[in-house]
């Protein structure tokens, strides 16, 4: 014990952008190691995406109509696409969860008691759930070309492209974890971030053209689906990817999909980056 | 010359609530404060105002000399701070917690590593260095949690309710672990609700009620106040209360306190052990059969008493309110 008081020496504040990313990729460990030590949270974040990948295939497929083709296989290749794109979105929720029961256990204000950048314990958990999404695609993708999806069906296309769509996927998902951070930092327990960091994004993905085609829905409703976020991303994956099933409409996010995706996905992490932070800031648990 | 914590007119609301009503401080270097307190009196929220957690509605502190408001980022590099809950990561092992904490404290990876060895061999963690904190008994969380807030040996440390929920055996053993920290020159504020524990590690006591500091000195100084001893009589029959309350008003030097379910009357005095003798043989002239007598000194449990109306751990409704911010 007689070293207890042993002086170690605080280094001084370094450059802040630096301290930032350092203590961001800190944190990002911590979350890592935490999420291999519990690995039914992988397993059971897998499982719903599969599930949907097999039952919209084969209950759905063959009675919906895609663009004037009603065949299974234009509608399984048109699927995988807002498949994908759900299942980012859904990292929502375990972001939203880890970061409410950080707040519960009272880590939180260890955290912020700690000479560390102010952003870097929400910017640490969004980075190790853009790893675990990473994950959950690429499994998922397996999974689809398993029940026959391919890349191509509808056009030609390159690995450039189909790159550029699991980017814009990831840069989706990404964002999607700040709103989980924001709802994290104000609810008061886990399970209230888990059912309030789900619900909504069910209206979200679904008021969309994830999963059947815009074209025969309401004129509202189909507006609200065309300049959806969500789709713009589906949207540019199935340009990317060449699948069938591209929204004709003139609507910009739906003639731009790429651009769009990317500008949504931005403006998301920019808004909800700086309410998430403020919160911390404040947060009292 | 302020002290290593200095606190002035401290005010918080959280919206009707005045948690904080001006509340002062002020702890010399390498010196203990026991903040003393029931729950909701405001102990905590001090922690936090003090710990850059919370910012207070008005007033003025300064920790290890650097201005809390102003620097706030200054003051975590120079302080500790251990919760009123273990506040470590349960799936990490022991090692990766108190590396991860070194490492928020701006330490190279490598000395961070080096210095999480140390501290899990000076808290008897070595052997569970490597297990999930999960596993971790309550005793050797708060260890851990402790041994986090010593990573770069701050010189000012906090710790909110320390040994609360502990079972006697671990509390004793945290204690002589804060014991060789504050002879090492630590200064430390640290709360609690228990008198003995403020009787026990601190020089010095604040009293805290409503928001305010209602009381401080020395242990002594505040049992002083609340005056000397005290005949404390039970008798065996609840018959016998009335008698025995007729003997002690002869000899009390103030009114007499019954407690009627436990049959105990108790009066102050002075005179000692010979006013002892007197009243037992008075006791027994009269035929009042008696359980239990005895000449007490007042603990710091009086003292709270005395002070506030209440005891230190009695909980009420509105109490129960900031217990949970």
């Amino acid at each position: 014990m007689s070293s207890l008081t042993d002086a170690v020496r605080v280094a001084p504040a370094a450059n802040p952008v630096s301290q930032s990313v350092r203590d961001s990729i800190v944190v990002a460990k911590r979350n890592l190691i935490r999420m291999s030590r519990i690995p039914e949270m992988i397993i059971y974040g897998l499982i719903q995406p599969i599930m949907f990948v097999v039952l919209f295939t084969y209950v759905f497929g063959g009675s919906m109509q895609i663009g004037s083709s009603t065949s299974a296989v234009d509608y399984k290749n048109f699927l995988m696409a807002g498949i994908f794109a759900q299942t980012v979105t859904f990292a929502t929720a375990s972001s939203g969860a880890g970061i409410a029961d950080d707040m519960h256990k009272g880590l939180i204000d260890r955290f912020r008691s700690l000479p560390m950048a102010r952003g870097a314990v929400l910017t640490g958990r969004t980075f190790a759930d853009l790893v675990q999404t990473a994950l959950t695609l690429v499994v998922l993708a397996v999974v689809a070309l398993l029940v026959g999806w391919r890349i191509g069906s509808d056009g030609s296309t390159n690995a450039g492209r189909v790159l550029g769509a699991f980017g814009l996927l990831l840069l989706l998902g990404y964002a999607f974890t700040w709103i989980g951070a924001l709802i994290g930092m104000s609810v008061r327990t886990p399970e209230a971030a888990t059912s309030s960091g789900l619900i909504w994004l069910f209206p979200v993905t679904f008021i969309s053209n994830a999963f059947v085609d815009t074209s025969h829905m309401t004129p509202w409703l189909r507006h609200i689906a065309e300049w959806n976020p969500f789709s713009a991303t589906v949207q540019a994956c199935r340009v990317l990817f060449a699948n069938p099933g591209q929204s004709p409409s003139d609507a910009w996010p739906m003639q731009h999909p790429v651009w769009a995706s990317l500008i949504y996905s931005v403006l998301i992490i920019v808004i909800f980056r700086t309410l998430a932070v403020r919160k911390y800031r404040s947060a009292t648990a | 010359m302020p002290g290593a914590i200095y606190a002035e007119g401290l005010v918080k609301t959280f919206g009707d609530v005045r948690a904080l009503d001006g509340v002062d401080l002020d702890v010399p270097e390498g010196t203990v404060l026991g903040l003393l307190g029931p729950n909701g009196a405001g102990k905590t929220t001090t922690v936090r105002c003090l710990t850059t957690l919370l910012r207070p509605d008005s007033g003025s502190a300064v920790v290890a000399g650097i201005d809390v408001l102003k620097h706030p980022d200054a003051v975590r590099r120079s302080i500790g701070l251990s919760g009123q809950f273990a506040a470590v990561d349960e799936y990490l092992t022991g090692r990766e917690n108190l590396q991860m904490v070194g490492q928020l404290y701006q330490m190279k990876a490598k000395a961070a590593k080096a210095r999480a060895v140390e501290l899990l061999d000076q808290f008897d963690l070595a052997d569970a260095a490597d297990r999930p904190t999960k596993t971790y008994s309550g005793g050797m969380r708060r260890r851990l949690d402790l041994a986090a807030a010593l990573v770069v040996s701050p010189p000012v440390m906090f710790m909110d309710e320390p040994t609360t929920g502990l079972d006697p055996r671990n509390r004793q053993l945290l204690w002589e672990v804060i014991k060789r920290l504050v002879s090492g020159g630590t200064t430390l504020l640290l709360t609690t609700q228990y008198l003995e524990e403020a009787d026990h590690l601190a020089h010095e006591i604040a009293v805290v009620d409503h928001g305010h500091v209602i009381a401080k000195g020395t242990s002594d100084q505040l049992k002083a106040r609340t005056g000397g001893e005290r005949v404390e009589v039970v008798v065996h029959e609840r018959e016998h209360i009335q008698p025995a309350s007729e003997v002690l008003r002869g000899f009390g030097k103030g009114d007499t306190t019954v407690e009627d379910h436990m049959r105990k009357l108790t009066v102050p005095v002075t005179g000692g052990a010979k006013l002892l003798a007197e009243v037992i043989r008075e006791l027994d002239t009269r035929g009042i059969e008696i359980d239990d007598i005895g000449l007490r000194r007042p603990t710091l449990d009086d003292v709270f008493l005395s002070l506030t109306g209440h005891l230190a751990e009695a909980k009420d409704e509105e109490n129960g309110k900031e217990a949970v911010k």
